[in-house]
């Protein structure tokens, strides 16, 4: 399959081959991965695409995908609304 | 990064891949200096860099602040082609709106216009009603008066490091990355190596670029840097259609607040609370806080879904402008930190004097108000006070 139409992170749209340019250039951690292209810091944050990620690092580098770090999670797991957060926070007081 | 083995000399070894570590590299090398290696304990960026709000100002309330960072927006407006980057920095100068609460803050933010005019920095006092036109969803109920500076704007940190970072290494710096600095040897008052858990490169040339960890990296060789790390929290949220140009930040409802290129929200604030150290967590007093200041001051705003937070850290000057300096104590020891929160939109002119000092030429600035040594027996005189 054309590897420019395997999209890896779609919230960010970034394409397998986009992953094997940066593999290319020198960039070979998923937290490089994120910085430069975005990949896994849109909404979904990385639930969609982290294992995908880590899987091609993993291949492209004959590495074992247990040796392969995952990126660092933050919060949020899900998008909340600043609204909402802060009617939770003026509810607590 | 892949890394080849690590050199056993180099004629300048720099400490920390953030941006003012690359800029210091491509700026040594562009005016042909050799041998330079930059080692940096994660990845590129990995500290406050990649960390910060990604806002470039010129709104300072000192001069050598305003200098600096006039003239580093004049580099930025040309970085993408001074440094033949295949990427974007994502420069975009719609300004920054700076807002104030009370007429007394209104009298700072006066004298503050005037410095930066008197500068050459175009920034302007607006009346409320003229701040609204600039961002329609501001609660003009919550503040006094603003200023405006159109120059100003938004800079992408990890694709301008990034820039520098591809520049130098067509130069022939060498970049070490996930590599740890452990001790640096002096010897008779002069640096003689740097030990990192890779191996050891004997040099006579140190610069301590290492931001929230500066103070650690000095007293490696014995030199005391008056500095000190906090966390200051961020968010981001999920990009959305473009609602807002520039910049709004409130030093006195302490927020920054800026909508990226790239369609999401950026905001932040600083707790004074929070202790020094190298804390980099998130928390909800962070988020508490920030929904109520922000849907305060622009409304609209708390329609959007916080995708992530995040704290770095701000390394912090008695004066909070940076120490970019030689020592007097140590040959061939080199710093620039102490940035206060504000080091990624500095470093084209942080890369340009330290690299003009290491090279034994004469600044293009004078370097007085950023030396390590005007803090010894001195009350601080001048004091920034244009900080989130």
């Amino acid at each position: 399959m054309d590897p420019n139409k395997v999209i890896i992170c779609r919230c960010s749209d970034v394409s397998l081959q986009d992953l094997y340019d940066l593999f290319e250039e020198g960039y070979t951690t998923f937290e490089e991965l994120k910085r430069i292209k975005r990949v896994g810091m849109g909404p979904c944050q990385a639930n969609t695409c982290g294992k995908m990620v880590q899987w091609e690092i993993a291949k492209y580098f004959e590495k074992p995908l247990e040796s392969v770090e995952f990126h660092n999670m933050r919060p949020f797991t899900m998008g909340v609304k600043l609204k909402a957060i802060k009617e939770a926070a003026d509810d607590e007081e | 990064m892949k890394n080849k083995p690590l050199p056993t000399h180099a004629d300048v070894v720099i400490i920390g891949g953030g941006v003012s570590g690359c800029s210091i590299a491509w700026n040594l090398a562009n005016q042909g200096q050799k041998n330079i290696v930059v080692i940096e304990r994660e990845y590129f960026t990995s500290g406050a860099t990649g960390r910060c709000g990604a806002g470039v100002r010129q709104q300072w309330s000192t001069k050598a602040n305003c200098i600096l960072a006039k003239k580093s927006v004049e580099f930025f407006e040309n970085a993408q082609e001074i440094l033949d980057y295949d990427g974007d920095v994502e420069f975009k100068q719609e300004g920054y709106l700076i807002v104030s609460s009370t007429p007394e803050e209104t009298a700072q933010f006066k004298k503050n216009v005037a410095l930066q005019n008197s500068l050459g920095i175009p920034s302007k006092l607006l009346t409320k009603e003229e701040a609204k036109e600039i961002v329609p969803h501001l609660n003009t109920d919550v503040i006094n008066a603003a200023t405006f500076c159109k120059t100003d704007g938004h800079l992408n940190p990890f694709t301008m490091t990034d820039a520098y970072y591809k520049a130098a290494a067509r130069l022939g710096v060498e970049f070490f990355t996930y590599t740890t600095v452990e001790d640096i040897d002096a010897k008779d008052g002069a640096i003689q190596a740097v030990k990192t858990d890779k191996g050891t490169i004997a040099t006579n040339v140190v610069v301590n670029a290492a931001g929230g960890w500066s103070k650690e990296v000095g007293e490696m060789v014995g030199v005391d840097i008056p500095v000190y790390s906090r966390n200051h929290e961020i968010l981001v949220t999920e990009p959305v259609e473009k609602m807002q140009g520039p910049m709004v930040i409130s030093f006195s409802q302490n927020i920054y607040c800026q909508q990226t290129p790239h369609g999401a929200f950026i905001m932040g604030r600083g707790d004074k609370d929070a202790p020094k150290g190298h804390d980099m967590s998130s928390s909800w007093k962070f988020l508490d806080e920030m929904s109520r200041t922000v849907t305060r001051l622009l409304p609209p705003i708390g329609e959007l879904r916080v995708i992530r937070q995040w704290g770095g850290l701000y390394n912090m000057s008695p004066d909070h402008q940076p120490i970019i300096s030689g020592t007097d104590a140590l040959k061939g020891f080199y710093i620039a930190c102490g940035f206060s929160g504000h080091g990624f939109m500095l470093a084209p002119m942080t890369g340009l004097l330290l690299s003009e000092l290491i090279l034994g030429k004469t600044p293009s600035l004078p370097m007085d108000d950023m030396a390590l040594d005007r803090f010894e027996g001195k009350e601080i005189t001048e004091l920034e006070t244009s900080v989130v």
